[in-house]
């Protein structure tokens, strides 16, 4: 527990009765310890949960504007866009902000793959992860139907489609999630209602994935334990700083693509409303959603291709017992550090296929592509972790002199 | 990103210029960032832009009222009699809850144009047709808490603070009247 | 920090190319790249071109196209007076009612009220265009790829067709256009428009004042995005600095 000292009178006041003070001073204050070797990556998990309240709060705001009926959704959004005070802002923010949450998620989720963070003990830590980024993109797709344009309607067609690959029930299935024989009103309803409220089941889950984290505190570059006190420096002033200084680069990102070109990461379809009797030609994802769309069109088969791109994001649940490797961090795995970025290439040739229509030799890489995804994690990563000899590790966090390998080891599993 | 002013703890870093200066440029950052927000749910520019409503006079007899709408509420056009007008005008209206004479609300003393909002608390006021109750003086009366209006629609018994607001609105022609 | 930087560098060239990989079409033409008043981190409208513009839609697309979102108040940002915007309105006939005998009638247009579509509904535009409803105008820099420039090249591109290919009759031949058939007749001709300002009407002149109309009309908002765009951009680029040096401050005193 905190043994804080509050100067103010009112706050003492508070404080006897309701802890909160010491308790965020323990959570994300001075007498939070932390790693005080973390790099620059590790910014992206507190910019994931400033995203968050980011889209909460304009969406919010846009849902005050917004109306969710088929006759009227493109409308009122257009509505929003010139009639609303600040209305372009709020939705280019929501929009754009969408997309750089995922970035900034992807890029978390990439530096615990690098560093090992999922191996023990912070499996549940990660699993968590897992749900909220499962959770972000059922909330992104639902979100991207509400515009009613032609890709938010052929986006809701074909993801709701994926449910008839089920054998027997599929077709109950993808009609009870319709509400109807096709998408339609009932569908937006639901998706309105679904799109508003999943994010507090984020917020949830956020919870939890910090109180894991704080269980354990953070994984370090390292990734070895924390041996004392000598390893760790205080949470504030240092790390809030910090993740300050990396919210202000994110802040430029987004707002240069807001201000400067909001429509870049949208497609021109979706200012065209919903023609149930039309197809765009192209249709295509948003680019958060292209390597998940790769796989799913790499399996020449309805139920297979489902079961790919389900599999894709599950095989991550399985990753601490998948990877054999008794070092945490990539850095002194001489091996396995070319498979991890070897796999950061695979997932990049995935996403640009799944821009691709797919034909030509785009059917070819994108099935490779695939398969060489599910090799790394099925194949590569236990054998790899098997037969790697680690280089030494250091002894701790504060004095990083080298030891043995093997007693590394021995460390990290402990 | 508030926890910067917190003089607590060992390490703390001393409140010097740049730190003021960050937290300063933040808080007045974070400010202006609600105002988009704050200002989105003010009237959108469509809705400002719904003002005026044309009301066609001919069809109203002596003593009649009709009710049309106007921004969303309701309007009362009474064509008056001679003997309302009298009503209207013969008492002093300096010893009136909300001193305003009737040559003040009435362009025309043959057309009073009203806002049909009791200036209590929002409902709208019994009085429109001949079978609702029209209050002490003639005018109308309010049923949520019993507010009395005159024939000028000024408030005269109950909790109005104020009487009954006129719109602005012009005559366009003998017979047609413009509101807003 | 160093290797952040290289990785984070090699991430945004990835979403750039990713993203340039939506770019990728069949064989249709792409749009000529005009440059536009209104490009760059300055962009502006031109008002004098925004009213030109205004006229060729309205002596010449308004006869098929609708122009859904745009209101007769909104031609004051087009730099028409208010005077002049209601005198406009008020050449239209607009449809309201029901009056108290239940009916529909038409009055003179005020600035609230929306500029009328040509057709009631998209079947009677169907009906009367041999099939192709002509489009809303109102998004459709926006709704096309490169859409300023389509719209460009498009309204000024008509061409010959090749031997090759055999145009299907009330169709025209349009390299920019998906499938090169298009439904559409060359809707411009030199001199089709007199304009007020005594700019020549020609049809590259025309082509891109409608473009700069129908640009703002998808985005009436630009100007005011780019301006606000570039207080904020300078407002978080001296905040992002004052982060930074504190979080050096507080780390030095570390060491």
């Amino acid at each position: 527990m905190s043994n804080m000292q509050l100067k103010n009178p009112i706050l003492r006041w508070i404080e006897y009765r309701l802890p909160i003070f010491s308790f965020l001073d323990d959570s994300l204050g001075s007498n939070y310890p932390a790693p005080k070797n973390l790099n620059y990556w590790w910014n992206f998990g507190s910019l994931a949960g400033i995203a968050l309240v980011l889209q909460i709060v304009t969406g919010i705001v846009l849902a005050m504007h917004y109306v969710p009926h088929v006759d009227y959704a493109f409308d009122s959004v257009e509505r929003i866009m010139r009639e609303v005070n600040y209305g372009w802002f709020l939705r280019y923010l929501h929009a754009n902000g969408a997309a750089l949450f995922f970035l900034v998620v992807y890029v978390h989720v990439f530096r615990g793959l690098y560093y090992g963070s999922y191996k023990y003990p912070r499996e549940i830590l990660w699993w968590l992860g897992i749900v909220i980024m499962v959770l972000m993109m059922a909330t992104a797709f639902m979100g991207y139907v509400l515009p009613w344009g032609q890709m938010s309607y052929w986006a809701a067609t074909v993801i709701t489609n994926l449910f008839t690959a089920l054998p027997w029930v599929g077709v109950n299935i993808t009609e009870w999630l319709w509400g109807g024989f096709t998408v339609g009103n009932p569908t937006l309803n639901r998706f309105f209602s679904l799109h508003y409220v999943l994010p507090f089941a984020i917020v949830g889950v956020v919870f939890l994935h910090l109180w894991a984290l704080h269980q354990h505190k953070s994984n370090n570059p390292l990734g070895i334990d924390i041996k004392g006190p000598q390893d760790t420096i205080p949470f504030h002033p240092y790390y809030t700083y910090k993740d300050l200084a990396g919210l202000g680069v994110f802040l430029l990102v987004l707002a240069a693509f807001v201000f400067y070109s909001p429509n870049y990461m949208g497609h021109p379809d979706n200012y065209i409303p919903a023609n149930p009797l039309q197809t765009p030609a192209h249709i295509v994802p948003e680019w958060y959603f292209l390597p998940f769309y790769a796989i799913l069109r790499a399996i020449p088969s309805k139920l297979g291709g489902v079961i790919a791109m389900a599999a894709s994001i599950f095989v991550l649940f399985l990753l601490p017992w998948i990877d054999t490797s008794r070092v945490r961090s990539t850095k002194f795995r001489p091996v396995y550090r070319y498979f991890f970025w070897f796999l950061v290439i695979d997932v990049i040739v995935l996403g640009i296929v799944g821009a691709k229509p797919p034909e030509g030799i785009w059917i070819l890489v994108g099935r490779l592509a695939t398969l060489y995804y599910f090799v790394h994690f099925i194949i590569i990563m236990p054998f790899v972790g098997w037969f790697e000899r680690p280089l030494p590790v250091p002894d701790s966090i504060h004095k990083p002199v080298l030891v043995s390998a093997g007693a590394a080891a021995v460390e990290a599993q402990r | 990103m508030t926890s910067a002013e917190h003089g607590h703890g060992g390490e703390m870093p001393r409140r010097d210029f740049l730190m003021v200066a960050t937290g300063t440029v933040a808080v007045v950052g974070a400010a202006a960032a609600v105002w988009p927000l704050v200002d989105s749910m003010n009237p959108a520019s469509d809705t400002l832009a719904l003002a005026s409503t044309e009301v066609d006079l001919a069809p109203i007899a002596e003593g009649q009222s009709i009710t049309v709408q106007w921004r969303g509420k309701p309007v009362f056009v009474r064509y008056r009699t001679a003997d309302e007008i009298k009503q209207a005008r013969d008492i002093d209206a300096t010893t009136l809850p909300d001193p305003k004479r009737d040559e003040e609300r009435a362009q025309n003393p043959k057309w009073l144009v009203l806002v049909g909002v009791c200036t209590h608390l929002g409902c709208i006021p019994l009085g429109q047709r001949s079978a609702e109750p029209r209050g002490d003086f003639g005018g109308w009366f309010c049923p949520c808490h019993g507010s009395h209006y005159d024939t000028s629609g000024r408030i005269r018994k109950g909790p109005a603070p104020e009487n009954l607001q006129v719109p602005a609105y012009t005559f366009l022609n003998d017979t047609k009247i413009r509101i807003g | 920090m160093k290797r952040f930087i290289r990785a984070a560098a090699i991430a945004a060239l990835v979403v750039t190319t990713n993203a340039a990989a939506f770019a990728a079409g069949d064989d249709v033409k792409n749009p000529t790249a005009q440059g536009w008043s209104w490009d760059g981190i300055f962009g502006k409208f031109d008002r004098a071109q925004l009213q030109r513009g205004f006229q060729v839609y309205k002596e010449v697309c308004a006869a098929c196209h609708e122009l859904r979102y745009v209101s007769f108040r909104n031609l004051t940002e087009v730099g028409f007076s208010e005077a002049q915007s209601k005198a406009i309105a008020a050449s239209y006939e607009v449809i309201d009612g029901p009056n108290d005998e239940g009916e529909m009638f038409k009055r003179p247009g005020r600035l609230a009220d929306r500029i009328p579509a040509p057709f009631a509904n998209e079947k009677a535009a169907r009906a009367a265009n041999n099939g192709a409803a002509p489009p809303n105008l109102s998004l459709i820099t926006k709704a096309r790829h490169d859409g300023s420039n389509y719209v460009f090249s498009l309204v000024s591109g008509y061409e010959k067709p090749p031997a090759s290919m055999k145009v299907a009759e009330g169709m025209n031949y349009n390299p920019y256009f998906p499938g090169h058939q298009i439904a559409m007749a060359p809707p411009l001709e030199d001199g089709k428009v007199q304009f007020a300002d005594s700019t020549a009407a020609t049809v590259k002149q025309m082509a891109s004042d409608v473009t700069a109309f129908l640009t703002w009309a998808a985005e009436p908002g630009l100007e005011a995005r780019k301006r606000l765009g570039f207080k904020v951009m300078i407002f978080l680029l001296v905040l992002t600095a004052l982060f930074i040096a504190a979080k050096q401050k507080v780390w030095r005193d570390l060491h």
